[in-house]
């Protein structure tokens, strides 16, 4: 890899975005930097295995698109989208036209949709190079990225841990220099967790902000698509290319796009009321990421702001309420993926072809075992003579955490916590343990029962690796987690380096990586 | 061999009567005629090639989500209201789940627990004039199923070579009109459940919110029939006869349900609470799948979708459009015509209501509106295959050509030429008159006394007839003469004349 590739890779998105408006450099130079290093640490044993495929074709075509109308000049320049000729990459969630699908799944294996997904259709009018489609736990169920049906993805800061999940691809893509953005979807803490794993930037924007439309769902009363980057300013400039109305989902908010990026620019937090969520540190939580969290207080602290100890007393059955509505919906969710239109069809072994039979065996062979897990529990959860006491209970807990957070955000403009309670783990560490995993979400899942927008931001290294200090605020108050995010990664990044560019260099080739091994 | 007896023959109509009460319960399905699907952009429309009608959200691709079509909540509020309904001000829409390989997304997206309309009735007036109320349990918005066709011989999923699927009529918006169980029908239950289906029909279609076309499905109706012993009160168990497609159907249907159930339970059975197949051929129905109360449909709110909310304000604006009830409108107008009451029933029956009531507001008489569409138009229509008011014929015609006719200008013969013209395009009747110079033949030339006067030349028997004082022998003279003036002779003049030259007083 030339010295040129390696620096253009490291540049932040608008730093990017300022060079090929200026003309320093082009899109296609800039995409083929980082298909270059796709190529080099992505696969191999030893590989971070963050894209399940990359569309080298498309993505060039695009970058050359946008040199050419920038050559051109002209209206047709002017009118460029800023992050144009910007590359991304896509979690494999959300559905692209031309560029295979699968969520993770062998249910979807070789599906290829006919239509794009709304934030699809956004970045493809802004004419972002889409560099391909990044790995995550099948259907988005899991916390570590280990449940892809097409193997794991590894943490650029050490590839025997795991990079969070659901959206590791996504995440350990932006970490490892091979996309300088990405989109994620977040329905317990998938943006948000694998950014504090992989010392990256993830937004959970308020539900029905971004579209729906086009990510496959799991549990649709909490999905959202958001960013990935590995700054707070590009983490907004994209929030606000996906986010506004769209009217193919009945979800999605009406109302102007608040202004983020220019949030980000001017962030500081004198004045501004922080609130230490009272039941999101303590126990469980590891004595590194609370050092670390508690350093970023004392920094805001010194910045002006003022910190406030908030109470949210039925946070104890957030995780409880989470694993019955969730699993709930992807039951329901996931019941269309039954070999009969599209996707995998499995025939039974033996037997008669019937209907039942021929979506029971494809149902059986297509799903990994966590997905099973899910739609047992909802089918459970979801029976006559059960709902009231699962479905209906989980509901009203929801309701309660929301008063919680009203109740909160009267004492408080944002609230913060770690975003997870442990730094990366081991790869293969909880594969017998689901609760353990599932207790990995234990700051994010709120925020999704709630609809309030998310952001975690990096909070320094514990054990050498990455700590994520999440930030929180009121429904369509997006614009307050990006101010006091960016004014804490200010405070944080002054005198020393940002976090990103602290990571280790990750070996480039499997032949380099046998070598690095060997030594 | 098993326990319970669940089968014997069937009793008589009367028979069954004597000893027991019926007990009915209509679900009707209605297909409303938007322009797109309930959920989705895809054209609504019926008959085209299979799978055309589709787009990736009817077809319930990953990632797709649904958004409600305002026009089929419109269209479902004016049907609540016309089945004088509560309209709820706040209704959601729940996922009910099951597999099957009509239904793509394995839920069919469907109100449960908040129908948007609620607690209505319908009056139904039976042939004698008799009215039975019938009170509605609720009228709820789902999406319809695509359509299956089973090959083999099995004619079912069970048991067939292969099924076919096709989803055009998968997500197209349904209206599904649930009643209170329905007591007290007596011997007039099949009747009553013919007239009530036939009353749901003239609704949707006056509200022109449906095709309302039984032979498409436009209209569907499952029919719950059960029998409780003469002087008790507590209801039997009961069968859902699905998809019963006509009127003659509902009432064949329930006769035999009827007949079935007083049967076994007469033999001591016990009737086994089921969906029931309508046998068209046989006119019985057949064992369907067994249905219990507990089928398990997970039944939970729809989280890809907002609540619906109804101002009250909205709905009273819905309300001042409603026509006027069909039965309301039939009562006045029979009233109105004069017509007998099996005229009436001809002309409901040809579907001419409509018709008829706009040519009598163009000022003609009832009778003879009534004559141009049951008669000549009707004729015209059926040799073309067409509906009646599908041959383009306005009001105004009707009443131009009835003008021209007690102008004495045109006879009856000759307005009906007339009428060809104008379905052929070529202008209004009086145009055509003058252009084709079609008016009779007065006699200010003489020429149709002169024509008359050759007619009875010709004719010396019919003439001493006539003068014998059978004046409708004249009659045998009409012919000869409108043969020498082609047509275009008014026989009243005839008439006149002939009656003059024999100096016999008119």
């Amino acid at each position: 890899m030339t010295t040129h590739t390696h620096e253009l890779i490291r540049l932040t998105a608008a730093e990017m975005a300022a060079k090929l408006r200026a003309g320093e450099i082009t899109s296609v130079a800039l995409t083929q930097a980082h298909l270059d290093r796709i190529a080099a640490v992505d696969g191999g044993e030893r590989g971070i295995n963050a894209f399940l495929h990359v569309s080298e074709e498309e993505a060039l075509r695009t970058a050359a698109e946008v040199d050419a109308i920038r050559a051109a000049g002209g209206a047709e320049a002017e009118a460029l989208h800023p992050l144009a000729g910007v590359p991304i990459a896509v979690k494999d969630l959300i559905v692209t036209q031309g560029q295979p699908t699968t969520a993770g799944s062998k249910m979807l294996d070789g599906w290829m949709s006919p239509y794009d997904a709304t934030v699809v259709t956004r970045l493809r009018d802004a004419k972002l190079p889409i560099l391909g489609k990044t790995n995550l736990d099948e259907f988005a169920m899991g916390s570590s990225t280990e449940h892809s049906a097409y193997g794991v993805t590894r943490n650029p800061w050490d590839i025997t841990r795991i990079p969070g999940g659901s959206g590791g691809g996504s995440a350990a893509a932006v970490a490892a220099f091979e996309a300088p953005l990405a989109l994620g979807t977040d329905t317990g803490g998938s943006i948000r967790q694998p950014g504090a794993m992989t010392g990256t930037v993830g937004g959970k924007p308020t539900y029905g902000a971004v579209s729906r439309y086009g990510a496959i769902a799991m549990a649709s009363s909490l999905d959202q698509i958001g960013p990935v980057a590995r700054t707070t300013e590009d983490a907004a400039l994209l929030h606000e290319l996906i986010a506004g109305h769209d009217p193919k989902d009945s979800t999605s908010l009406t109302g102007e796009v608040p202004a983020l990026a220019e949030t980000v620019r001017g962030a500081d937090v004198s004045g501004l009321r922080v609130g230490v969520i009272k039941q999101l540190q303590g126990e469980g939580y590891q004595e590194g990421v609370l050092a670390r969290f508690h350093e970023a207080l004392d920094a805001l602290r010194a910045a002006g702001a003022e910190i406030v100890e908030v109470d949210c007393p039925s946070f104890e059955y957030a995780l409880g309420a989470y694993y019955l509505i969730m699993p709930s919906e992807a039951s329901s969710n996931l019941a269309k993926f039954d070999g009969v239109r599209y996707g995998t069809r499995v025939l039974p072994e033996a037997g008669p072809l019937t209907i039942e039979r021929v979506m029971g065996s494809t149902r059986a062979a297509g799903f990994g075992d966590e997905v099973k897990r899910r739609i047992i529990l909802g089918t459970y959860a979801l029976s006559a003579g059960y709902y009231d006491a699962y479905y209906g209970s989980a509901q009203k807990v929801r309701t309660l955490i929301q008063q919680d957070f009203d109740a909160a955000f009267t004492k408080a403009d944002v609230l913060i916590s770690p975003t997870s309670p442990t730094v990366a783990f081991p790869l293969g560490e909880k594969d017998d343990d689901p609760l353990a995993m599932y207790l990995n979400d234990v700051a994010t899942i709120p925020a999704n029962l709630a609809g309030i927008p998310g952001l975690s931001v990096p909070g320094g290294l514990s054990e050498g690796l990455p700590v994520g200090i999440q930030f929180l605020a009121p429904i369509r108050e997006d614009a307050r987690v990006y101010r006091a995010g960016a004014a804490l990664e200010k405070l944080l990044t002054q005198d020393a380096e940002p976090l990103w560019a602290q990571a280790p260099e990750l070996a480039e080739t499997a032949e380099a990586a046998a070598h690095a091994a060997g030594k | 061999m098993t326990d319970t007896l669940t089968d014997a023959s069937p009793l008589s109509f009367e028979e069954a009567l004597e000893r027991f009460d019926p007990v009915l319960g209509f679900e009707v399905h209605v297909e409303l005629n938007t322009k797109t699907k309930m959920f989705s952009s895809a054209p609504n429309a019926f008959g085209d090639e299979p799978n055309t009608n589709v787009n990736e959200v009817c077809l319930g691709l990953p990632g797709t989500l649904p958004v409600v079509n305002g026009k089929a909540v419109e269209y479902a509020v004016k049907l609540g209201l016309a089945l004088n309904c509560e309209i709820a001000e706040r209704c959601r829409f729940a996922r009910k789940q099951y597999f099957y390989p009509d239904t793509p997304k394995n839920w069919q997206t469907s109100q449960y627990d908040e129908p948007i309309a609620f607690d209505g009735y319908l009056d139904i007036e039976l042939d004698d004039g008799e009215v039975f109320r019938v009170e509605i349990e609720r009228a709820h918005m789902e999406e319809d199923a695509g359509k299956l066709t089973h090959a083999g011989t099995s004619g079912r999923i069970q048991g067939a070579d292969y099924s076919l699927v096709d989803y055009n009529r998968s997500g197209i918006p349904l209206v599904e009109i649930v009643t209170k169980p329905i007591v007290g029908a007596g011997a007039r239950a099949p009747e009553l459940a013919r007239a009530y289906v036939s009353a749901v029909r003239d609704i949707v279609k006056g509200l022109d919110i449906s095709d309302a076309k039984m032979e498409r499905g436009n209209v569907r109706c499952d029919a719950n029939v059960s029998m409780m012993p003469k002087g008790t009160t507590t209801f039997g168990t009961r069968s859902e006869t699905k998809n019963v497609n006509s009127l003659r159907a509902v009432e064949h249907a329930v006769t035999y349900e009827m007949r079935r159930h007083a049967g076994i339970l007469a033999a001591g059975g016990t009737i086994v609470q089921e969906t029931r197949h309508w046998q068209e051929g046989s006119r019985t129905t057949s064992s369907g799948r067994p249905k219990s109360d507990a089928d398990d449909y997970r039944y939970f709110p729809e989280p890809d979708l907002v609540p619906i909310v109804t101002t009250a304000a909205w709905v009273e604006e819905l309300r001042a459009q409603l026509p006027e009830p069909p039965a309301d409108r039939k009562r006045r107008l029979l009233a109105a015509w004069g017509f007998s009451e099996q005229e009436f029933r001809d002309v409901v029956a040809a579907g001419l209501l409509d018709e008829i009531d706009e040519t009598v507001a163009a000022g003609v008489s009832p009778s003879v509106a009534r004559k141009w569409w049951m008669g000549e138009i009707s004729r015209l229509a059926n040799a073309r295959d067409l509906e009646p008011a599908a041959l383009g014929v306005e009001p105004g015609t009707i009443s131009a050509l009835n003008g021209l006719i007690t102008q004495g200008r045109i006879n009856d013969k000759i307005a009906r030429q007339v009428l060809e013209h104008v379905i052929a395009g070529e202008g209004t009747p009086e145009e055509i008159v003058t252009v084709r110079g079609l008016e009779v033949v007065s006699d200010d030339s003489g020429a149709l006394t002169a024509a008359v006067e050759k007619a009875m030349a010709g004719n010396p028997d019919v003439v001493e007839k006539i003068a014998a004082g059978k004046l409708k022998a004249i009659g045998a003279l009409i012919g000869p003469v409108m043969k020498e003036t082609r047509g275009q002779a008014d026989a009243g003049k005839v008439r006149e004349i002939v009656l003059a030259k024999l100096g016999i007083e008119g």
